[in-house]
């Protein structure tokens, strides 16, 4: 059973646009591949726009005078704009190209945080969050004597709005919380959440590693004051990311890294700092990522990032509605209606990775682990899940293949 | 596929021969694999003669993990100190039968990293004496 699954978007026209997806793992084994939360692939406009970059444009950039300098400057600049565009940020001055997520968050925490949090203040997280957005923080707080307040996850998967209110009480001067947890799938309710803590003067940051490559996102109407998000998650490729921030913050930080690219003019013993963005762009940066960053984002416009939500939640619904059957199968996180497409699971008297190792033989690539959220998952008292996370490409084939896995599991240790 | 999970490594994963703790004890050791939350614990009692007369595991893993642990731990009672001090990668492959990547890799040699941890610590010991 193939053909269309959602009105107005073809997945098996979309999956021809993904060159690895037409590859076996070994020879008669095709690709199933559900580990989109960790990496997703890249359609070969993405591919083909990165190569002729650098067959035709390389060059430096905002230095040079040549013609190279000036096309590789403004490929990149473009980029840049069509990135603002895709989550509605007001101006190109807000985005800061970094690494990736992990990045974006740091910079904050070290331009910021040490400049903006003082002995005894109180940052405020939650128990979902990804190592990237737990880490940083964990850093400064040792560095700075800062206090760390966790808003806990409900046995649901959802975050626990009535303590989040009394944690409010503490007065953190920041809270930084994700989207979408990248284990439990959960989409958290972020519009009253950072009204709550705006309310009460705090800075918000927000982790959208796993939020921006699938559904609609638009910075302005969330108001949050940063907003990190990751290229290779949304068909991109590695090695970049973005920062989003508000702009009176942003002009207040002092530079991240320091180096070429984020000066106005340099003395012997002194600096004076760039313009937004640039201040915060030391060195040569990813320009070729950028510009496949760019192209990745006017793929999914293309496509249209409702159309991508709508056949992402079918997959969901299907696939969860297929868990619910297996005995002995747990599905961690919040009912299909408050969560994205990503499922952790785990099989009674089953390690995870011996179920990502069975998988795998039937070509089906899920992962294994903790996925970088150690403390959720001591928190639930279990050791590692499997998980299982869908992109525009999957199909609810697909989602077949992947529940027959399961059950080969199941006969094997049987 | 189904090759990779010869009889041997689900039996053993199933029903273990060695698991459990010694309490008291000459060796013991624990360790953790950070890629997956694995943890390993080994016991083991020894004789005058610093050879293994019982060892135990315990911990959580996976199939691969476990059984490795437990094909380990039943190939060295008997054995001297010196002797377990040698044992490598290629005899733990042996014992398992199969081949592995690097990632499956890291979690058949955890039982074996804490073993030998255990015992180069207990020599430690011995030496301040």
């Amino acid at each position: 059973m193939t053909a269309k699954t959602t009105t107005g978007f073809d997945v098996q026209q979309v999956r021809k646009d993904f060159p690895v997806l037409s590859r076996e793992v070994r020879p008669g084994v095709p690709l199933i591949y559900l580990d989109s939360a960790a990496t997703s692939q890249k359609p070969e406009v993405v591919l083909q726009a990165m190569s002729a970059y650098y067959r035709e444009n390389n060059a430096n950039i905002h230095r040079g005078i040549h013609q190279l300098a000036e096309e590789a400057t403004h490929a990149y600049e473009t980029a840049r704009e069509k990135i603002v565009r895709f989550i509605h940020a007001p101006s190109t001055e807000q985005l800061i190209f970094t690494r990736n997520t992990t990045e974006a968050i740091n910079l904050v925490a070290f331009s910021w945080g040490r400049n903006n949090l003082s002995a005894g203040d109180h940052i405020l997280l939650t128990e979902m969050e990804h190592h990237s957005n737990l880490v940083p923080w964990q850093l400064l707080a040792a560095e700075m004597d800062l206090v760390l307040d966790f808003i806990p996850v409900t046995p649901e998967g959802v975050l626990d709005l009535d303590e989040y209110q009394k944690l409010l009480k503490n007065n953190p001067k920041l809270l930084a919380l994700t989207h979408m947890s990248n284990v439990l799938g959960t989409i958290n309710p972020l519009k009253e959440i950072i009204r709550d803590a705006k309310s009460i003067g705090a800075v918000t940051l927000v982790d959208g590693a796993q939020s921006v490559p699938h559904f609609p996102v638009n910075v302005v109407d969330l108001e949050a004051d940063f907003y990190a998000f990751s290229a290779h998650k949304m068909c991109g490729p590695t090695g970049i990311g973005a920062l989003y921030g508000q702009k009176d913050l942003l002009e207040k930080m002092p530079p991240f890294l320091g180096g070429g690219e984020m000066i106005k003019r340099v003395e012997l013993r002194s600096f004076k700092a760039n313009d937004l963005p640039h201040k915060f762009e030391a060195g040569t940066p990813a320009i070729a990522e950028a510009v496949g960053f760019g192209a990745a984002v006017d793929y999914l416009l293309e496509l249209g990032m409702d159309k991508i939500e709508e056949h992402e939640r079918l997959l969901t619904n299907y696939a969860m509605e297929k868990l619910a059957e297996i005995p002995d199968l747990t599905v961690l996180g919040p009912p299909a209606e408050k969560k994205g497409g990503v499922i952790s699971f785990y099989l009674n008297d089953i390690h995870a990775h011996d179920v990502a190792q069975i998988m795998d033989g039937s070509g089906i690539a899920i992962r294994a682990g903790h996925h970088c959220a150690q403390p959720l998952h001591i928190k639930f008292n279990i050791p590692a899940t499997g998980r299982a996370s869908m992109y525009l490409y999957n199909t609810l084939d697909e989602v077949d293949r992947f529940v027959d896995g399961i059950q080969k599991v199941k006969d094997i240790f049987k | 596929m189904e090759d990779f999970y010869r009889e041997i490594i689900i039996d053993r994963y199933k029903t273990p021969h060695f698991r459990g703790e010694l309490e008291p004890n000459d060796i013991t050791y624990e360790d953790d694999n950070p890629a997956c939350g694995d943890h390993i614990r080994i016991d083991v009692r020894i004789d005058e003669n610093q050879v293994v007369t019982e060892a135990a595991f315990s911990g959580e893993g996976c199939a691969i993990s476990l059984a490795s642990a437990d094909l380990l731990l039943e190939s060295i009672i008997g054995k001297s100190l010196e002797v377990v001090k040698e044992l490598a990668k290629e005899d733990i492959l042996d014992m398992l039968g199969i081949e592995l990547g690097p990632v499956r890799l890291k979690c058949a040699l955890l039982p074996l990293k804490v073993l030998k941890a255990g015992v180069y610590g207990i020599e430690g010991d011995d030496s301040k004496e």
